[in-house]
């Protein structure tokens, strides 16, 4: 074994860009000590990430850090959309808290540095091959999020918010750590593709109850990223609580992190008759106790936290196919994973037109207040209004919102072809469910204005940020376009 | 592209491009009548779809069930087995020109009155994406597509009940959303077990069952019957209707009643039947026995009504009961009945909805108990809905004879004794239809006026005859020449009995 390895700078260049961001940003707010540079810099870094993701992600797959033939860097195109994706979503977050960040709230050069670090973990996440670097990566994309829940200014809804956050964290990456642990223990190896192999060929290592403590005990701990029930409690509250920049950032980028790392683990590693059955069961229930305590919510934010909950079981579903004989065929297998995929695709520009709908509508700097807060806010803000109802409309997966439509029926498709119709029935019957509430938001929103105007909220007048409508013009044209033309993203998530 | 691949897209474009227009015309005037003339150009371009036919004299076996007049076939989303496939034959031409007659004339009637609500551009323009859903659920030959335009109509739906409906609309609105949208969700699982077991979405190629599994025909029935009834309806998953009907504006109860619930009748000719054939022949006995449940019960609770819409709406439930009979029994003849049972119940229900909504809307209630005397006040109209009445009720020369008459034989030609039964029982289902007619129009039309009755005017406005005249000549015409729509239907539906039962 060679002592002194050979590192392919190209494939790490996202990282560096996404890594280099984060500098950057800290030393302009050091030395400028201008809010206008120091978001400028972070937004050109990200953007120039996004860029430098896509570019490596269109050669052939990438391969670093090797030991023999299993490598710790592996930048494919799953990698390169990850990437991609997390860098536009934290662009899209960075333009969602200008107002806020002009209105003083939260101390900007920090602010921006943790937004980039975040984006970094993101964009590690993607290319991780072995457990550790996918733990340390999630980690890294989660930590700047405990003190960003935290970050605004005189609130205590928001410390609440981070303290939960940040214990709910913690435990969820010990269960991770300690399942990778057992499976070193067991396997005596941590690169995702040798563990699977490991596994795959040795039958009696996988019959062992270690190891299938070992896979229960990563699963939790993922899913506890993911927001998945039974392991979802803090997410609710933790959404609501943070500045509503930063609930969008956690909605879209952070569960994407989640599933991506699951789906590695899941994809990878770990044996596919242990990990269908705790999945499907996970699914199932995330989306239907999602759905239903989604119904009864009365604030913007907590009711869209529950359904991206429940979201997160539809992105799910797809890997529960893995529980049956029929679903882990090589094809019905790569089916579910770019289902799960493409649907997180779908979920994330449709999460992040929401957000950025409910804060053009609302007051810089302002939480997410109720949904009575809401009514009439066509007749002020008629298109930003629209806006908000084709993002709802679409994660309800109904026309016009074309977009959520196809993920919806990439994710049936998937199933099926999995020969999961039970779970395919869930999933449907779930979509009704979610289309109560997603329309009670949405008939609100044309409802007639109340006659006395809830004091202090409600739709002021607010002109909204420049920037912020960009974000919503830009995420809503995404969305539209993508349910127009599904093919980009099915084709991107299946490679 | 020839002539007909054009006029399929322009069918589809220009409602959807008129939708456009009409939201991006500032002033609500000049935007309703730019609705009403994409819906006119819709019409112009409907009607000629029947000229210049590629098709079959007879048909023979060893060809595709389905062989359209004119066809478009594009790739879209290959992923998803999406193909943008269009394309008409006899089947379906009837229901796409009733659709954009029904659009147009609710249109041209907007032009002249906007519920109350909302402004009558949203409205115009909301019927325009409706019917884009509706045409598109009616040309599409690709089922992905199907589905995906079936589930079009929906929302657009949904706002014109909630926006402009009655007092309960909110309710009414969600009710039917939610109801609908179960139906689709579980055509799209449907969807997806047929193209999963087949490797397909062609509705061309899966004509006919394309060698499924009996197994997987008997699910996909099950799921894609489901899914249909509740669009039909058919009894017990009707409980939507009468809400929705009866909440809608006048327009959106048209546009329901007359070719909405075609929907569900359509596709489970063309889909759950001509799919899932095996599965077909095992559900038509309860398939059959559900329509007759529907029919009569569906008449029973007229005859209990009090409210003058929800009476119509009920009046739906028992003859797409007829339909779906005529249907079940999977001949020739059914299928026919089916539909020419489809276009009347679009025109006759479409005119009487009309008509209830004039009614409504100059004595401001619907209660039946209030509405008499109204031929005392108020002639002509009492004298076209006593006109629209009789047409329901099935009429021999009205357009409603035939298709409850050809269910019911239909029924009895299967023969055996539940057929048999079950084409009694229909019939005894269409004596009801007859009594609780007459018995609308003892109380509407009949006795002294009425209060509310009593300040009547005996005109009609221009457009309320504009909109009512086309109804009441296409009750009269299909009566007298069912040709009109059996001429167009026979080969095809030749063909699909062919595959389904042979």
């Amino acid at each position: 074994m060679t002592v002194v390895q050979s590192v392919d700078s190209v494939a790490l260049l996202p990282a560096y860009l996404a890594a280099g961001t984060a500098v950057l940003v800290l030393i302009t707010d050091l030395l400028l000590a201008r809010p206008r540079a120091t978001i400028a810099v972070a937004a050109l870094g990200a953007l120039g990430t996004a860029v430098g993701s896509a570019l490596v992600g269109a050669g052939a797959d990438r391969r670093t850090f090797c030991v023999d033939a299993d490598c710790s860097w592996i930048f494919g195109g799953r990698a390169a959309l990850v990437g991609a994706v997390v860098a536009l979503l934290t662009l899209g977050v960075l333009g969602l808290s200008v107002p806020a960040l002009r209105a003083g709230r939260s101390p900007v050069g920090e602010y921006c540095f943790l937004l980039a670090c975040s984006m970094t973990g993101g964009v590690v996440l993607g290319a991780a091959g072995d457990l550790i670097t996918l733990i340390v990566a999630l980690e890294t994309l989660t930590l700047p999020l405990y003190v960003l829940v935290g970050l605004r200014r005189g609130s205590l809804e928001s410390a609440e918010a981070a303290v939960t956050f940040f214990v709910v964290s913690v435990v969820a990456t010990t269960l991770t750590l300690l399942g990778a642990a057992l499976l070193y223990a067991v396997t005596g190896g941590l690169h995702l593709d040798r563990l699977g192999a490991l596994l795959a060929e040795q039958p009696e290592l996988r019959d062992l109850p270690l190891t299938t403590a070992a896979v229960a005990v990563l699963l939790v701990g993922l899913a506890f990223k993911v927001a998945a029930v039974p392991f979802h409690a803090w997410a609710p509250a933790t959404y609501d609580g943070a500045p509503l920049p930063v609930a969008a950032y956690l909605s879209t980028a952070s569960k994407l992190g989640g599933l991506v790392a699951l789906l590695a683990v899941v994809q990878r590693a770990l044996p596919a008759d242990q990990t269908g059955p705790v999945l499907a069961l996970l699914a199932v229930l995330t989306m239907t106790v999602g759905n239903l305590v989604a119904l009864r919510q009365r604030r913007t934010v907590r009711l869209l936290a529950w359904s991206s909950v429940a979201q997160a079981g539809y992105i799910l579903a797809p890997l529960g196919a893995l529980a049956l004989a029929a679903g882990r065929t090589d094809e019905a297998r790569s089916a579910a994973y770019a289902a799960a995929v493409a649907y997180a695709v779908f979920f994330v520009v449709l999460e992040l037109a929401a957000f950025a709908a409910v804060t053009a509508l609302r007051p810089a700097g302002a939480d997410g207040g109720t949904l009575a807060d809401l009514r009439g806010a066509a007749r002020r803000h008629p298109w930003r209004a629209a806006a908000f109802g084709l993002a709802l409309v679409g994660l309800a997966g109904l026309p016009p919102g074309l977009a959520g439509l196809f993920a919806k029926v990439t994710v049936v498709r998937a199933l099926l072809d999995g020969g999961a119709a039970w779970l395919a029935l869930v999933v449907a019957l779930n979509a009704v469910i979610g289309l109560a509430y997603y329309l009670r938001v949405t008939a609100a929103l044309w409802a007639p204005t109340p006659r006395s105007a809830p004091i202090g909220g409600g739709i002021a007048a607010v002109p909204v940020a420049g920037v912020v409508g960009v974000v919503l013009a830009v995420a809503t044209v995404a969305a539209v376009v993508l349910g127009f033309a599904p093919q980009l993203v099915l084709d991107l998530a299946g490679r | 592209m020839t002539f007909g691949q054009v006029l399929l897209v322009a069918v589809l474009a220009l409602p959807a491009l008129g939708a456009v227009a009409v939201a991006a015309t500032p002033r609500d005037r000049p935007a309703r009548l730019v609705g009403t003339v994409a819906a006119a150009l819709t019409l112009l371009a409907a009607v000629p779809l029947v000229f210049d036919r590629r098709g079959w004299v007879v048909w023979s076996g060893n060809e595709p069930a389905v062989r359209p007049w004119h066809e478009l076939d594009l790739p879209w989303v290959p992923g998803l087995e999406l193909r943008f496939h269009l394309g008409v034959d006899g089947i379906s031409w009837p229901l796409v020109v009733l659709t954009a007659l029904l659009t147009l004339l609710c249109c041209a009637y907007t032009m002249w009155r906007v519920p109350d609500g909302g402004s009558g551009r949203a409205l115009v323009a909301l019927l325009l994406v409706v019917e884009v859903g509706i045409l598109g659920t009616f040309l599409a030959l690709d089922l992905v597509l199907f589905f995906l335009f079936f589930e079009v109509v929906l929302l657009p739906m949904y706002a014109i009940i909630a926006g402009w409906g009655g007092a309960a609309r909110r309710r009414a609105a969600r009710k039917f959303a939610l109801y609908t949208l179960f139906g689709s969700v579980l055509l799209l699982v449907g969807v997806y077990v047929v193209v999963a077991a087949a490797g397909t979405a062609d509705l061309v190629t899966l004509t006919g069952g394309a060698g499924m599994s009996r197994g997987t025909q008997l699910a996909a029935f099950t799921l894609l019957a489901v899914a249909f009834a509740v669009k039909s309806p058919l009894w017990p998953l009707h409980s939507w209707l009468p809400d929705a009907h009866t909440q809608a504006p006048t327009v959106g109860s048209v546009v329901l009643a007359g070719v909405l619930l075609k929907m569900g009748t359509y596709g489970l000719i063309r889909v759950a039947v001509g799919v899932a054939p095996e599965g077909a022949r095992w559900a038509a006995p309860v398939l059959g026995v559900l329509a007759v449940a529907a029919i009569l019960i569906g008449s029973l609770v007229c005859l209990a009504q009090s409210e003058v819409k929800r009476l119509i709406a009920y009046s739906s439930v028992g003859h797409m009961g007829f339909v779906l009979l005529g249907v079940a029994t999977l001949t020739a003849t059914g299928i026919q009945a089916a539909l020419i049972g489809n276009v009347a119940h679009g025109v006759i229900t479409g005119l009487l909805f009309f008509l209830a909504g004039a009614v409504k809307d100059r004595t401001g209630t619907g209660t039946l108990a209030e509405l008499s005397g109204l031929r005392e006040t108020a002639p002509r109209l009492a004298g076209l809905l006593a006109f629209a009445a009789i047409a329901s009720l099935g009429l021999p020369g009205l357009a409603g004879f035939w298709g409850e008459a050809f269910a019911v034989i239909a029924a009895v030609q299967v023969g055996g004794p539940l057929w048999t039964t079950l084409g009694v029982l229909a019939a005894v289902g269409g004596a009801l239809t007859a009594a609780y007619f007459l018995r609308l129009l003892r109380q509407v039309t009949h006795n002294r006026p009425s209060p509310a009755v009593a300040q009547l005017g005996p005109g009609l406005a221009g457009a309320e005859l504009t909109a009512w005249v086309p109804l009441v000549l296409l009750a009269l015409a299909i009566g007298l020449a069912p040709t009109l729509v059996l001429g167009v239907a026979e080969v095809p539906v030749d063909a699909l009995i062919g595959v389904v039962s042979p």
